[in-house]
Parts: C-alpha cells; sequence; structure tokens
C-alpha cells in the first residue's frame, strides 16, 4: 500500500486495529519518506532498526488483541528527550557522542503505550532558538517554501525538526518541548498542530533541562486530535519530578469535539503589536468570527504586562540556564578538550563545546545572577512575572480561554534576524506568555500568508484546561479547514 | 547599562567558557543591546510584589525512605571522557 506516511496518529490506528496494515508496513513507509526526506535534516539520528524491531513486538501485540494507546504507532522524538542506548545531543557538539543509559519518563510512557522511535529529531542547540539555525549538526528546512521560491526557510524553533518531520509527511507525530514557544511557533511555521500543556502535565524527567520553570514537553501533529492522542500518553504525573503534578490526565481523545457554544473567548487588546502584518490581524479577526460563528462569545480582555513578557523571560531562562549548564564541564561525559590544568579544560571544553548562542546566554545568566547585579535583574524579573501571571487570572475571570495570533509572522529565510538577537528573540512576543504563566496553549494552522505560507492561531487556556483548549482548537479547525500541502511533502 | 571588555570577559572566566579576543568584542555589543532591552523591567512597579519562583502551588507529598536507584557503576562510566578501574579520570585537582 502507497502512501502510508501520509496517515494520521488515529486513522493508522484504526487500520493497525482491524489488521489492514502492519506496524512494519507502516514503519517502513516513514523510514522511506525520512530518507527521501534527508535534505530537509530535520533529523539527527535515525532509528531503523530499532523502529522495525519495535513494530514487529507491535505487530505481536495487535495479532493477540492486546496494545497500547499507540501500538504501531511510529512517532520522532526531539533530540532533546533522553533515549536509552539512543544518542542524545541537544543538538549541541558537548554531546554529540552521549547515549544515555536512562530513558526519560515521557518517551518511557510511549514505548509503554506501543510507540515505535523512528529517529530523534534536529532542533536548536539546547532548545535555544526560535529558527533551528544554532544546532550543531545544521539547519532545519521548513518544507513549505512560498511558490516558485528554492527551499531555504526556517522551520521555526526551537523544535524545528519536530515540526518539518510531520509537515514533511515523514512521521505522524512527534514529541517537541516548548519553553519560550518552541512548539508552537514551529508549529505555526509548518502548518501543523502544536500542544504545550499546563507546567507539570509532563514529566520533565529525562529532557535536558535548559529553563526548567518554563520547560514543558508537548506533542507536534497534523490533527488537533492526533495531537490530543500522543498529549495524552506523554502526561501523568511522575515522582521522579518535583513539579509534576498529581492530577488525573483526562480523557482528551474521547471527549474532543468542536464545541464552543456558551464559551467565553478573550481577546487580548495589548497583542496587538506594532508592526504585526495586516494579514495576521485579518486571519486573527476571521478565527475570532469562526468562534463566534459556532456559537462562542467574544471578549475583550487586556494583559497589560503582555510587552514586559519578553525582557522577563530573557533574564529567567538565560539565568536558569546558566546554572543547569554548568553540569557540562567534561569531566564524567560528554566532550572532552584538554587543557594545561583543572580550569583550563573546563574552559577549553566550554568554549568549544556550546555554540554561539548557548554562550551568549550563558553569559547573561551568569550576569543577571552575579553579585551587585541578581536584585536588579532576577529578583525583579521574578516579580515583573508575578505581575504577568496575575493578569492572565484576571482576564479568565471574564473568558474561558483566550484567542491569539501564535506568532507574529509566517517563516523567514535562514540566515535572517541571526545577527540581531533581540529581533529573533521577538519571534516569541505571543508565546512566551504563556510559558511564564505556566498555562496550557496549542497552534492551529489556520490558513495562508499572501506569499503563500502557513500561518497558525493560538488558544491559550487556564491551568489544567488542556480540554477546553483542544475543544476550541478543534471548531477552528473545522472552521479554517486548512488542507494545504507543503512544496517539500515526501510521497512514498 | 552598557557592558565593557572586562566586564564580559569576567563573566567568561565565572562561567568558565574560553572565548577568543574577536569573540570577546562582538559579545560585548550583544550582550549590551540585549541588557539595554531586558531594562525595560525598570518601568514596571513592582513594589510590594512577592517574586515568583513556582508558577503553581505545589503539594511535596513524602516518600518512604527507601533506596530506589543505585547499583549501576557501569551505567554511570559508560559515558566517561576518560575511565580506569571504574573511576572518572580527572586532571590533577590538587597539585
Amino acid at each position: 500500500m502507497s502512501g502510508l506516511n501520509r496517515l494520521g496518529l488515529l486513522e493508522a490506528r484504526t487500520l493497525l486495529r482491524r489488521r489492514e496494515i502492519s506496524a512494519v508496513e507502516l514503519a517502513r513507509a516513514c523510514l522511506a519518506a525520512m530518507e527521501r526526506g534527508r535534505a530537509l535534516n530535520a533529523f539527527i539520528t535515525e532509528t531503523p532498526e530499532r523502529a522495525l524491531a519495535m513494530a514487529e513486538a507491535a505487530d505481536a501485540r495487535l495479532a493477540r488483541g492486546e496494545g497500547g494507546l499507540l501500538e504501531g504507532l511510529p512517532i520522532a522524538v526531539k533530540d532533546l528527550f533522553c533515549t536509552a542506548g539512543v544518542r542524545t545531543t541537544a543538538a549541541s557538539r558537548i554531546l554529540a557522542n552521549f547515549v544515555p543509559p536512562y530513558e526519560s519518563t515521557v518517551t518511557a510512557k510511549l514505548w509503554a503505550e506501543g510507540a515505535v522511535l523512528l529517529g530523534k529529531a534536529n532542533l536548536d542547540e539546547f532548545a535555544m532558538g526560535s529558527s533551528n539555525t544554532t544546532s550543531a549538526f545544521g539547519p532545519v528546512i521548513n518544507p513549505w517554501t512560498p511558490p516558485g521560491t528554492e527551499p531555504g526557510l526556517v522551520p521555526g524553533g526551537s523544535s524545528g525538526g519536530s515540526a518539518a518531520a510531520v509537515a514533511a509527511f515523514l512521521c505522524p507525530a512527534a514529541t517537541g518541548t516548548d519553553t519560550g514557544g518552541s512548539i508552537r511557533q514551529p508549529a505555526s511555521f509548518c502548518g501543523i498542530v502544536g500542544i504545550k500543556p499546563t507546567y507539570g502535565r509532563c514529566s520533565r524527567f529525562g529532557i535536558v533541562a535548559f529553563a526548567s520553570s518554563l520547560d514543558q514537553a508537548g506533542a507536534f501533529a497534523r490533527s488537533v486530535a492526533d495531537a490530543a492522542l500522543l498529549l495524552q500518553a506523554m502526561a501523568g504525573f511522575d515522582p521522579k519530578d518535583s513539579t509534576s503534578a498529581d492530577l488525573p490526565v483526562p480523557d482528551w481523545v474521547g471527549e474532543l469535539a468542536p464545541r464552543v457554544r456558551g464559551l467565553r473567548i478573550g481577546i487580548p487588546e495589548e497583542y496587538r503589536v506594532p508592526g504585526m502584518p495586516a494579514e495576521i490581524e485579518t486571519l486573527w479577526a476571521r478565527g475570532a468570527e469562526w468562534l463566534r460563528a459556532q456559537g462562542a462569545e467574544l471578549v475583550s480582555v487586556s494583559l497589560p504586562h503582555t510587552r514586559f513578557a519578553l525582557p522577563t523571560y530573557y533574564i529567567i531562562a538565560p539565568a536558569e540556564a546558566s546554572s543547569n549548564l554548568a553540569r557540562y564541564d567534561g569531566m564524567r561525559y560528554g566532550l572532552r578538550v584538554r587543557g594545561r590544568d583543572l580550569v583550563d579544560t573546563y574552559k577549553r571544553t566550554r568554549g568549544e563545546g556550546f555554540g554561539a548562542e548557548v554562550r551568549r546566554r550563558i553569559l547573561i545568566g551568569t550576569y543577571v545572577l552575579s553579585a551587585g547585579y541578581y536584585d536588579a535583574y532576577y529578583l525583579k524579573a521574578q516579580k515583573v512575572r508575578r505581575r504577568i501571571v496575575e493578569d492572565f487570572q484576571r482576564a479568565f475571570e471574564r473568558c474561558d480561554a483566550l484567542l491569539a495570533p501564535t506568532a507574529p509572522s509566517a517563516a523567514f529565510r535562514i540566515g535572517e534576524k541571526s545577527d540581531d538577537p533581540v529581533a529573533m528573540y521577538l519571534n516569541d512576543v505571543f508565546t512566551v506568555t504563556v510559558n511564564l504563566a505556566g498555562l496550557p496553549g496549542i497552534s492551529v494552522p489556520a490558513g495562508l500568508s499572501a506569499e503563500g505560507l502557513p500561518l497558525g492561531l493560538q488558544v491559550i487556556g487556564r491551568p489544567w484546561d488542556e480540554t477546553t483548549v483542544f475543544a476550541v482548537a478543534r471548531a477552528l479547525e473545522e472552521a479554517a479547514g486548512f488542507s494545504a500541502v507543503p512544496p517539500r511533502a515526501v510521497e512514498v | 547599562m552598557s557592558l565593557d571588555k572586562a566586564t564580559v570577559a569576567r563573566m567568561a572566566e565565572l562561567a568558565r567558557i574560553a572565548l577568543p579576543e574577536d569573540q570577546l568584542e562582538q559579545l560585548v555589543g550583544e550582550l549590551s543591546g540585549i541588557l539595554a532591552w531586558v531594562e525595560q523591567l525598570a518601568e514596571v512597579d513592582t513594589e510590594g510584589v512577592e517574586p515568583l519562583r513556582s508558577v503553581h502551588p505545589i503539594r511535596r507529598s513524602w516518600r518512604a525512605d527507601e533506596v530506589t536507584d543505585g547499583n549501576c557503576r557501569e551505567a554511570i562510566l559508560a559515558n566517561a571522557p576518560e575511565r580506569e578501574n571504574g573511576y572518572f579520570v580527572v586532571p590533577r585537582v590538587v597539585e
């Protein structure tokens, strides 16, 4: 059967359960697509042998009428999740040869549910970036490009490999992580669905740490239902992560319906930022109208500290990163570059092991945490962060979910914005607030730009209310009817 | 706040990152730009605001004081850049 790589998770699951296709056939189709799509550089490590062995085991369970939530379904895993026995690099030279002896909790849950690992997806180094251009393994190419132009657009970041792989039909779904927008922005740039759940929903155990108070795992897929299915398998309490929430995981897939009648949808005034392209404003207004037409009530709300969110983030995230990345000292694992003595060995190891953006953020973090500056920067940022959380709490007194654009632009060319860190950081203006407040957010493809590139809309929910987020996302998905396929989609 | 070269060099020293001279020069400009941009936070009135350290209230639970992990020397050493007789080999620390 051809075209198996184009199946979504739920479609494939139905066919697998009916034994109309096998998990091995499905894995082979995706592996073939990955091979044809190598020019996109979406994967750092492909795991064909492991994929086929896992698929065979899944077929055996399916034949016995057994199997978990994701039995036989192939997925890509962002190369930030530790996978036992499979190289995990965080797209950094410093971990280029690191083979974890242990498994992240999220991936362990996926394998327990029968999922099949296709490979480890490319990303920005240590998940620091919004364009997947900081990877030590080279940039990822977005499968989308304006008609008649050469490929060379960024897929967004940091989970750019995951997003590009799903968009180009190399795999039906992928895991990601989102610290400031790293799932939602690439989902928007690649025309797919990306969900970041509430902080604490998924265990961070075994995910290479970037900024621990903001990092959260999530899912990419080509439909809201598929994203809900993958997230359902990933989520849940883990005693190994002290910030993981001991709450039951709802049956998001079973309950999913485009239900917005009676819901109040907040439109945050401050998200009309200066310089935002008119087509994004138009798309946003259209999205609001779709929800109103399906019975939602639109409410204008104010999030007055929005413009301070990015500066807050660029203190807190580098501060946490500089602490987290102190562990890469070349002694117990990872790269070691010999120097004159111990300190010189540390310095050369870290100087050569970390790329430019990671070095920049470690230095900023070191500065804002250093004696004499701690109060002025770090403590101040933590106070403004509380103001941002309070903004959302007040807004959610008047509405049940918020609707906003995902990103202030469509995908841009590789190399653009790379000489100005602050211009690059502005990509995350609509997503970073959600991380600072620990809220669930989803990006849904809602239309194409005049140039022919996908644009996403974002739904933001109350803490732990992914159920409403999925319902609103499903309503947008139904109204948008987004069915465009990227020019670089792979056929097998 | 504009940083000078000496400050950036000191941060690199604290962070244990070797930086060639030309990178130092470039970082002075980039880091100064980032710091100037984050300084707009001074506009926010945070008088009496408690710094936020944890976004959701976390109920800490107790667990039994039992060993749950360990006895995995081989796994711990598996990625060591250098090892000998079941130990990590590191540069001389005490002269």
